[in-house]
């Protein structure tokens, strides 16, 4: 599985790549799109919200199953990545086959720069998921 | 965790593997809906050897089975197969299963021999239920854990397995078999039955010769395209036929008759069988309830639990299976329904979590093939 450094990674399976401007990409990991399967349909309702740390942003559709996708930090979702919005005729498949790049998910905001602590590093997270 | 014979193959064939019905089992190879649109214009091929068998053998055999199924196994000629399922006391379904009419060759005079084919995770159910109704002069053998089970499906699977046979595969009938040789290994049962609606093969055979017979099997299968198929894409291809899923679309609440399985309920046989009389009233008097298909417009996908809602948003019913269609590239299910709402064109809301989302009852099967 692809775990890239400087990406910053939580046990719920998401990457942050955290911006100079205090504005954070998140998406899902290489394991996560893997394990899920086949992704049909992202779904986020939540842009122009802030969303607390832990709780739902979004709403994964794989052909087997349906996931919650959960904020890794308190903030405000400012984009979802237009890319895989199929409701705008794209390709949630891109989460698939590129899950750190085209792939993301969303921009968003962060509140409380100090919950980036929390994180694990590339290496702390491909320990969790060997 | 069980494993079937064919478990290292799945392992070195990048498979993912899951645990189902207490078997380790290849749920996908590549990605599911290209496995499935191989298995609906080529040849797929499924491990589904995690399959209970029950051999029924005896001179009051054909009672035993009688007495069990609700579907009329008298019949049965040998050589055909049937489709049925096993009522409980109290108006629902113990399991679904194929009855297969077994040669006589290995009886002894006067006896008749079947075989059941019933769902991995009812193995110990159906047989703990069926040995409690054996007031036969009758044996049961269970051979489950002896028994491999190949599906070989799809429009090219007759013609490929035909190339590696003794017999005319392509001549076989919808819902019979045939014994024959297959890959030099005899005594294997050619089934012209499988859950796909694509037609196609499923090949019995003992766990000793069943590796040999999928490697040969994927070998010639090479030149018609063949694929390994997991059970993600069985589910996916069985549903968009609208087949009943034990545990999912039927268990032992619900009726077959409220399933749409009045065709297998064979309410007027001679003999009776568990629930004869509840199955019997509800063909007369209708049931309250129906299984229905519906399709949605939104690409989310409907799971089993999820709330049936009318145009009303009034809860109504319950969601029994659902996918995403790769032949159709839209979210397919089924649930549970009053009678008024059954109608092919109802509109209905499904629950997500945070709002309804429109859904249209459509006919079964959701996708016709010719």
């Amino acid at each position: 599985m692809n775990t890239p450094e400087g990406l910053k990674y939580t046990k719920e399976h998401e990457w942050v790549l955290v911006n100079d401007d205090n504005t954070a990409i998140i998406g899902i990991t290489d394991h996560a799109q893997s394990e899920l399967g086949e992704i049909v349909y992202v779904e986020v309702e939540t842009i122009g919200e802030t969303v607390e740390k832990d709780e739902v942003f979004g709403t994964i559709e794989a052909v087997k199953t349906t996931s919650d996708l959960f904020m890794p930090l308190t903030g405000e979702v400012l984009e979802f990545n237009a890319k895989i919005d199929e409701s705008e005729g794209d390709d949630p498949g891109l989460v698939n086959s590129s899950p750190y790049e085209d792939g993301w998910i969303i921009k968003i905001s962060i509140s409380d720069p100090s919950q980036l602590e929390a994180l694990l590093d590339a290496e702390g997270y491909a320990a969790l998921i060997s | 965790m069980k494993k079937t014979a064919l478990n290292a193959w799945h392992h070195d064939h990048g498979a993912k593997m899951v645990s189902f019905a207490g078997f380790e089992m290849p749920i996908s190879y590549t990605s599911i809906s290209e496995e499935h649109l191989n298995v609906r214009k080529g040849v797929g091929a499924f491990d589904v050897s995690h399959m209970g068998e029950f051999i029924i053998k005896g001179k009051e055999a054909l009672d035993l089975v009688q007495s069990i199924s609700s579907n009329d196994a008298s019949k049965l000629k040998i050589g055909q197969a049937q489709y049925t399922c096993i009522p409980n006391d109290q108006g629902g379904i113990v399991d679904d299963m194929l009855v297969y009419r077994l040669a006589e060759d290995q009886c002894a005079e006067g006896e008749k021999a079947f075989m059941l084919v019933v769902n991995a995770s009812n193995i110990e159910k159906d047989w703990d239920w069926i040995k409690k109704h054996n007031r036969f002069d009758t044996r049961m053998i269970n051979i489950s854990d002896a028994t491999g089970l190949i599906a070989v499906q799809g429009p090219k699977a007759a013609e490929l397995i035909d190339s590696l046979t003794n017999v005319d595969v392509t001549g076989i009938p919808y819902y019979h078999f045939t014994k024959g040789k297959i890959a030099g290994k005899e005594n294997v049962i050619i089934s012209a039955t499988g859950y796909t609606g694509s037609g196609g093969v499923e090949i019995y055979a003992d766990n000793k010769d069943i590796v040999d017979i999928w490697l040969a099997i994927m070998e010639a299968g090479k030149s018609y395209g063949i694929q390994a198929t997991g059970l993600a894409a069985r589910d996916t291809l069985r549903l968009e036929m609208g087949f009943c899923l034990y545990g999912n679309d039927i268990n032992d609440e619900t009726s077959p008759i409220e399933a749409g399985l009045s065709w297998i309920t064979k309410t007027k046989k001679a003999a009776d069988f568990p629930s004869k009389a509840v199955f019997k009233a509800q063909r007369k008097e209708g049931v309250t309830k129906k299984l229905v298909g519906f399709t949605l417009e939104d690409r989310r996908v409907p799971r089993h639990d999820y709330i049936i809602l009318n145009a009303e948003k009034e809860e109504i019913g319950v969601v029994s299976s659902g996918t995403m269609s790769p032949s159709l590239d839209k979210p397919i299910g089924m649930g549970y329904v009053p009678k008024a709402y059954a109608k092919e064109g109802t509109e209905l809301y499904i629950q997500f979590r945070k709002k309804e989302l429109k859904a249209t009852v459509h006919g079964l099967p959701f996708v016709k093939l010719s």
